[in-house]
């Protein structure tokens, strides 16, 4: 490397001016523009080189601008504190927010459901239920906030089921005009569960154009109602009316000894009864309607005495069960199919910091906020086993709380009958440490596993934002391709670099240079539309290849070596590697003409279908062998050229000196050239390396992108590279799963980048090294 | 024994090993470059027609015999066994069967181009000389004969297809072939150049207005202004629209009722016809400019058939299109910086950290670029850009979509370090008492740069464009994110106002590759024509590639004399 000249060359004008030369005006004015010009290129350059460097390095910043937002918490402010105008003094039974956040209902045990303002706690309208005259509310129960159903159990036996809903409609300058409504989508005439017993506890579960009911009476019989449209020609046409619904009871007598509260699962067919112990008893309620008996699948305690249990709510979707208790602890549990039989199970814990008074669920994510006697509110998302955030809220205690349906609002109201309303900010609660990188325990799965599978059809959707195995299949396809690469690269190189002669050396290096330059999709086209059937179908000739290749160069060598010398020194030395393609070309040909007959007798004729029925191995037309070879086709050039210019720097009086003291050429090379040129070779393999994980095109035409976990080399995989590539385009613009692909980009980046930089270093050490020999 | 152990105590079976690694190498490179160009240029060649029987066993023991007429496409052997489960009762007591792939187009007819045919069960086969092929503008290849020629609905000329010496017809076809394909032609130049024009010229008076109205600025002057051009230009639409119906009626006119195999007569329109020929009965000369005349449409024409036949020239265009507009972003730039961190940076850790950062951008996945193109460019700078200057076409965004300016750009980016790189090397290897010399005679430093330096490091500065334009020109990855597509409706670069479409979305020769080879829905019809494009894309980067090395070592040997 030349020392270059330093900036002291550049005079200054004013020593210009008091140059010993002769200068008339004009020549000390263009003297003066020279310089001037010489200045402002200077900075000019400066600005534009470091513009270049700061706008490459821009590419990191920005990928840990877009990938920052994951990581922070969730940010609660308050928007207003009130007490409601005209507050009456029944107890609330629930508390809903409007999806804009403007207006909230707040249901109160005197059957009226009161809609309020949420700056200023203005009532907006009071509307009573159609509560038969001479009943009041024994119990309540909620379908879900997304449907805005809810069951009132009357003292009568009666139940009614109304909904809360908005009329939304769009005024002047589309100002948008929200009107609270109460509709009654399952008729507005109660259904009658217990003739004169009022009704204890209820639970209630809506689906389309189907209801069910559990109930208790206060005498502790449980009852079971199931209303359902009658499906005839003419519903229809005709507004739906009471009639339209057909009712049937079925009672569960002495099934459940003792019921503290009863809760529906979502597909209507479980029935999860609470004991006052803490005790969860599991019944099955398809046979009570059908003219069977139901009986209690399964029991589990869910807290143990001397805690209680506080607070149980289902989550967003209907699954998961969740449970809070007097400790403070809520945990999570849902049915696993294990042995065809249900068991409930706890899925994991969360420390909501003390006795949980309130549990709401969000209702488009898989969120749920706590709030605990000490005005503590925290907010947790279950999938992620995150804790977003945990602030003290309000000073007295919570008596229930309403999350809005984005998860960006919430309404406390306390036992005094304060309220007390907050903004959240919470855009990314889907994703910490253990989501990303560790094995979860998704709903419907038996046990924990690390899955990737980022959108689905429907809103319950559970994401599944596990990159371990995309990483997985990206180092399984990188490893299978250095499998080829780096014997066919290293070995290579150590040839053209010591041993070839200069004539073929010529004619090889622009071979490979060539080899580097081919584009990775014509290399990922060719392995997904030629290479996988071809491989498919030879699959024999192509094992056979890659033990007969080796074999047959041996041979070659011991039969060159046996030849005459007056042959042998035909060729000179340095050309082993021309000799060598026939051989190799012969033998490709040999092990593919005699593949037929041995897979006719060895494999019934089609070893493809002999591993996948008498191995049992799964067979992808599309797999990692595939991208073995064509991927490792791809980094066979640049491991070539790094490691081929170690070897060749190596100095000659290193070798001249070993060759001098009798070692032969291989004995040179193997203890004088390698020990010295394997830093080289070494960062070379690492160069390798990190084009291969990068690597995108082949990977994403030469496998069937599935996201497992399977080293198996008939299988595919899907890589980050590949996956950023194929759903980039399709994610919502700073969404969670958008940023997750940033993730990965970074990931890619920042590995990419420390192993080229390693590599780069120990090879700059290495040149040093050689500069002083 | 001892010669054995002699053998491998001398190490010459390793050095052998090694020598075997380099013939692999070797073997795969050139096998890849052949397979690419043996499949892809061997599908222009006009494949002679066979025209056989096949009567293939069926398990309920009838046999019917069918006559095939089609283009032998593969060959390949299979166990007895496979072709037994496919429901067809062959001999068991023969392991292997030798089936073919033929294809006898006529989609419209068979529902399918491809069949594969059991070559045992294939007899009577013959090449009639006046067996047709018609390349179609849809339903892909008719083979068939020629039976007669209509015009208007009334029969012009008939001819025996028995009868091989019967070109009577034929020959008439083809001189109305001739007159389809020049209306053929007009109404391409009329849809696309003058109806463009319009469609353009509304679309730009629609934004006019709506900027107008955004900015509060409608007067009844501007309104009426508006509304006139815009009479003018619809009623300019109604007079080129009356045009293309006549042409429309008069490419219609002709027909040619075919025989296809088995009987089936069928009645094809001339306007869909795109080429006809007689492959059996042409010698070599005629062969060869039919070969010309097919390679040539693929290199000029447009697609048809969702990218699987007809030509590439779009996607040709936009990858050039491209990659010039990178080497506009890039060469400056990448020149500025290696001049910066050569010749005018203090060299210490800093510089040495920071070249070693860029040298190993380089090596950075292209994925990550793409990642942050569509990010940065894309959504945050293309946004702002709509907002500031575009806002007459929101909702519908402009540069806030994938397009031409920001591919470049991104390329730009993933091709700086290749630029930077090379330059500096070609700074470095340049004598140092060259520059002191020039110094001393009183230059100053950027004089020297300017007129001693930089001249001679030119060839190290079109070394690393030639570099980075192969490497643009092959990257496909990202510009899947930041503005390829599958269908491009126009050229970024028409007759239009402002003529030159940085925002629109392209076509491009890698991702033309990745999309009809694997997103196609009739992937046997369109490999050869991947094939193709593949062996071009490779061809137009290793013509680059081997020029930055000629440039690359004609440097070094100039230098190694100045250097004495």
């Amino acid at each position: 490397m030349t020392e270059l000249p330093s900036t002291s060359n550049a005079t200054t004008p004013d020593v210009a001016a008091a140059s010993v030369f002769p200068a008339s005006a004009a020549t000390l004015s263009r003297r003066k523009l020279r310089h001037f010009k010489d200045k402002l290129a200077a900075v000019s350059i400066a600005v534009g080189g470091l513009g270049v460097i700061a706008a490459v390095l821009l590419i990191f910043l920005y990928l840990v601008y877009e990938v920052m937002p994951l990581f922070r918490g969730a940010v609660i402010q308050e928007v207003s504190e009130f007490r409601l105008q005209e507050q009456d003094n029944s107890r609330v039974l629930h508390l809903a927010l409007e999806e804009r956040l403007a207006v909230a209902m707040r249901l109160g045990e005197d059957g009226q459901a009161v809609y309020f303002n949420t700056a200023d706690g203005a009532v907006v309208s009071r509307i009573p239920l159609q509560i038969p005259v001479g009943q009041t509310i024994s119990s309540f129960a909620l379908d879900t906030d997304v449907s805005g159903i809810v069951a009132l159990g009357l003292s009568g036996g009666d139940v009614l089921i109304a909904q809360y809903a908005y009329d939304v409609t769009f005024g002047v300058n589309n100002a948008r005009i929200v009107t609270p409504v109460i509709r009654y989508p399952f008729g507005s005439e109660p259904y009658d569960m217990f003739n004169d017993e009022p009704v204890s506890r209820l639970s209630v579960r809506s689906g389309t154009g189907e209801l069910m009911l559990a109930g208790t009476s206060s005498s502790g019989v449980v009852t079971l109602l199931r209303a359902r449209r009658e499906t005839n020609l003419f519903s229809a046409f005709n507004a739906p009316s009471d009639s339209d619904w057909e009712v049937e009871t079925a009672t569960l007598n002495g099934v459940i000894p003792s019921v503290d509260q009863l809760y529906l699962d979502v597909d209507r067919r479980w029935l999860f009864a609470l004991g006052a112990t803490g005790r969860l008893s599991m019944v099955d309620v398809r046979p009570a309607f059908t003219g069977g008996t139901s009986v209690i699948e399964e029991e589990v305690l869910l807290v143990e005495s001397p805690l209680q249990l506080t607070e149980v709510s289902f989550l967003l979707g209907g699954i998961s069960l969740l449970v809070g208790d007097s400790s403070g602890n809520v945990s999570q549990w849902f049915l696993v199919r294990r042995d065809g039989n249900f068991a409930i199970e706890k899925v994991r814990d969360f420390d909501a910091g003390g006795r949980v008074v309130a549990l709401s669920p969000e209702q488009r994510r898989k969120n749920f906020v706590t709030a605990n006697e000490q005005g503590y509110i925290g907010i947790y998302n279950s999938t992620a086993h995150r804790q977003v955030a945990y602030e003290q809220l309000v000073t007295g205690v919570p008596e229930t709380i309403a999350v809005s349906a984005r998860g960006d609002g919430i309404l406390i109201e306390t036992t005094t009958g304060n309220f007390s309303f907050w903004s959240i900010e919470n855009r990314h609660p889907e994703v910490s440490w253990e989501a990303l990188w560790q094995e979860v325990w998704y709903e419907n799965y038996q046990e924990p596993e690390y899955i990737w599978q980022s959108s689905a059809a429907n809103n319950d959707f559970e994401p599944k934002y596990s990159l371990a195995p995309l990483s997985f299949g990206t180092l399984k396809a990188a490893f299978y391709a250095m499998l080829l690469a780096a014997p066919l690269a290293v070995c290579g190189a150590i040839f053209t670099g010591y041993f070839m002669a200069p004539a073929m050396r010529q004619n090889v290096k622009p071979l490979i240079e060539l080899m580097e330059a081919l584009p990775t999709v014509v290399l990922g086209f060719l392995a997904g539309l030629w290479l996988a059937p071809f491989l498919e179908n030879n699959l024999l000739g192509v094992f056979s290849l890659l033990i007969l290749t080796p074999i047959g160069i041996l041979l070659a060598a011991f039969a060159w070596s046996r030849l005459p010398d007056s042959i042998r020194y035909r060729v000179p030395a340095g050309w082993e590697a021309g000799l060598l393609i026939p051989v190799i070309l012969l033998v490709g040909m040999l092990s593919f003409a005699m593949s037929g007959p041995i897979e006719l007798a060895f494999f019934g004729g089609d070893m493809r279908s002999w591993i996948t029925n008498d191995l049992g191995i799964a067979y992808d037309q599309r797999n990692a062998m595939v991208v073995g070879f064509a991927m490792g086709f791809a980094v066979i050039p640049t491991i070539f050229s790094i490691a081929e210019d170690a070897v060749f720097t190596v100095p000659r009086q290193l070798t001249y000196g070993s060759l001098a003291l009798g070692a032969t050429p291989w004995q040179t090379l193997s203890r004088v050239v390698l020990p010295t040129a394997s830093p080289g070779i070494f960062s070379a393999l690492m160069i390798g390396m990190g084009r291969a994980v990068g690597e995108t095109m082949i990977v994403l035409m030469a496998t069937g992108n599935t996201p497992i976990m399977d080293i198996n080399i008939f299988e595919g995989m899907r890589t980050l590279a590949a996956n950023i590539a194929v759903e980039v385009p399709e994610s919502e613009v700073d969404s969670t799963h958008y940023r997750i692909l940033f993730l990965a980009a970074l990931v890619l980046f920042m590995f990419t980048f420390v192993v080229n930089t390693l590599a780069e270093i120990i090879r700059q050490r290495l040149r040093r090294k050689y500069s002083t020999i | 024994m001892t010669t054995i152990r002699n053998f491998f105590a001398s190490g010459t079976p390793w050095i052998w090993a090694n020598a075997g690694a380099v013939a692999i190498s070797i073997i795969m490179t050139v096998g890849l470059l052949l397979l690419l160009a043996i499949n892809g240029l061997g599908h222009f060649w006009p494949k002679d027609l066979m025209l056989a029987q096949y009567l293939q066993p069926t398990t309920s023991g009838e046999a019917l015999p069918r006559e095939i007429i089609g283009e032998r496409v593969d060959w390949e052997e299979v166990p007895a066994e496979r072709i037994i489960s496919s429901g067809i009762p062959v001999d068991e007591a023969q392991p292997l069967y030798a089936r073919e792939l033929i294809k006898i187009g006529n989609r419209d007819l068979n529902g399918s181009d491809f069949t594969w045919l059991l070559s045992d069960f294939l007899s009577d086969i013959r090449y009639p000389e006046n067996l047709t092929a018609f390349e179609r503008r849809e339903w892909g290849n008719f083979y068939g004969y020629v039976r007669e020629v209509k015009e208007a609905g009334n029969s012009v000329v008939t001819s025996d297809p028995e009868n091989p010496d019967d070109a009577a017809a034929w020959n008439e076809l083809q001189v109305r072939i001739k007159r389809a394909l020049a209306i053929h032609e007009e109404i391409v130049t009329l849809e696309k150049v003058e109806i463009g024009e319009v469609n353009h010229a509304l679309e730009r008076l629609r934004l006019r207005q709506r900027g107008l109205e955004l900015r509060d600025q409608t007067t009844p002057e501007s309104l009426a202004e508006i509304a006139a051009e815009r009479a003018k230009w619809d009623s300019y639409y109604e007079t080129l629209q009356t045009r293309l119906n006549m042409l429309y009626d008069d490419i219609e006119r002709d027909t040619v009722i075919m025989l296809a195999m088995n009987d089936q007569n069928t009645e094809i329109s001339l306007s869909d016809i795109v080429r006809a020929y007689q492959p059996n009965g042409m010698h070599i000369g005629n062969k060869l400019v039919v070969y010309a005349q097919k390679l040539w449409e693929f290199l000029s024409d447009e697609p048809r058939e969702a990218n699987t036949e007809g030509g590439i020239f779009p996607a040709i265009f936009g990858t050039v299109t491209m990659v010039l507009l990178m080497s506009v972003f890039v060469s400056p730039f990448g020149v500025i910086a290696a001049v910066y961190l050569r010749e005018y940076a203090r060299q210490g850790f800093v510089t040495r950290a920071i070249r070693i950062a860029v040298n190993n951008l380089a090596g950075v996945p292209s994925i990550v670029y793409g990642v942050f193109g569509l990010g940065f460019f894309i959504y945050f700078l293309g946004a702002e850009v709509d907002q500031a200057f575009y806002t007459e076409a929101l909702p519908a965004p402009t540069f806030g979509t994938p397009g031409l300016l920001w591919a470049s750009l991104t390329l730009a980016l993933l091709t700086v370090p290749v630029v930077i790189v090379s330059t500096e090397e070609g700074l470095a290897r340049i004598p140092r008492s060259l520059r002191e010399g020039s110094l001393a005679l009183g230059a100053t430093k950027f004089e020297t740069l300017w007129r001693v330096v930089l001249p001679m490091a030119s060839p190290a500065m079109m070394t690393g464009l030639i570099l980075a334009v192969a490497r643009a020109a092959g990257e496909v990855a990202p510009l899947m994110l930041v503005g390829v597509v599958k269908l491009a409706p126009a050229l970024p670069i028409d007759g239009n106002y402002p003529y030159f479409h940085l925002d629109q979305k392209f076509m491009h020769l890698g991702f033309h590759i990745y999309d009809v080879g694997f997103q196609s829905p009739n992937v046997e019809a369109a490999r050869p024509l991947v094939f193709a494009t593949a062996l071009l894309l490779v061809i137009v980067i290793a013509t680059l590639n081997q020029l930055a090395v000629s440039i690359r070592n004609r440097l070094r040997e100039k230098f190694k004399a100045l250097d004495m």
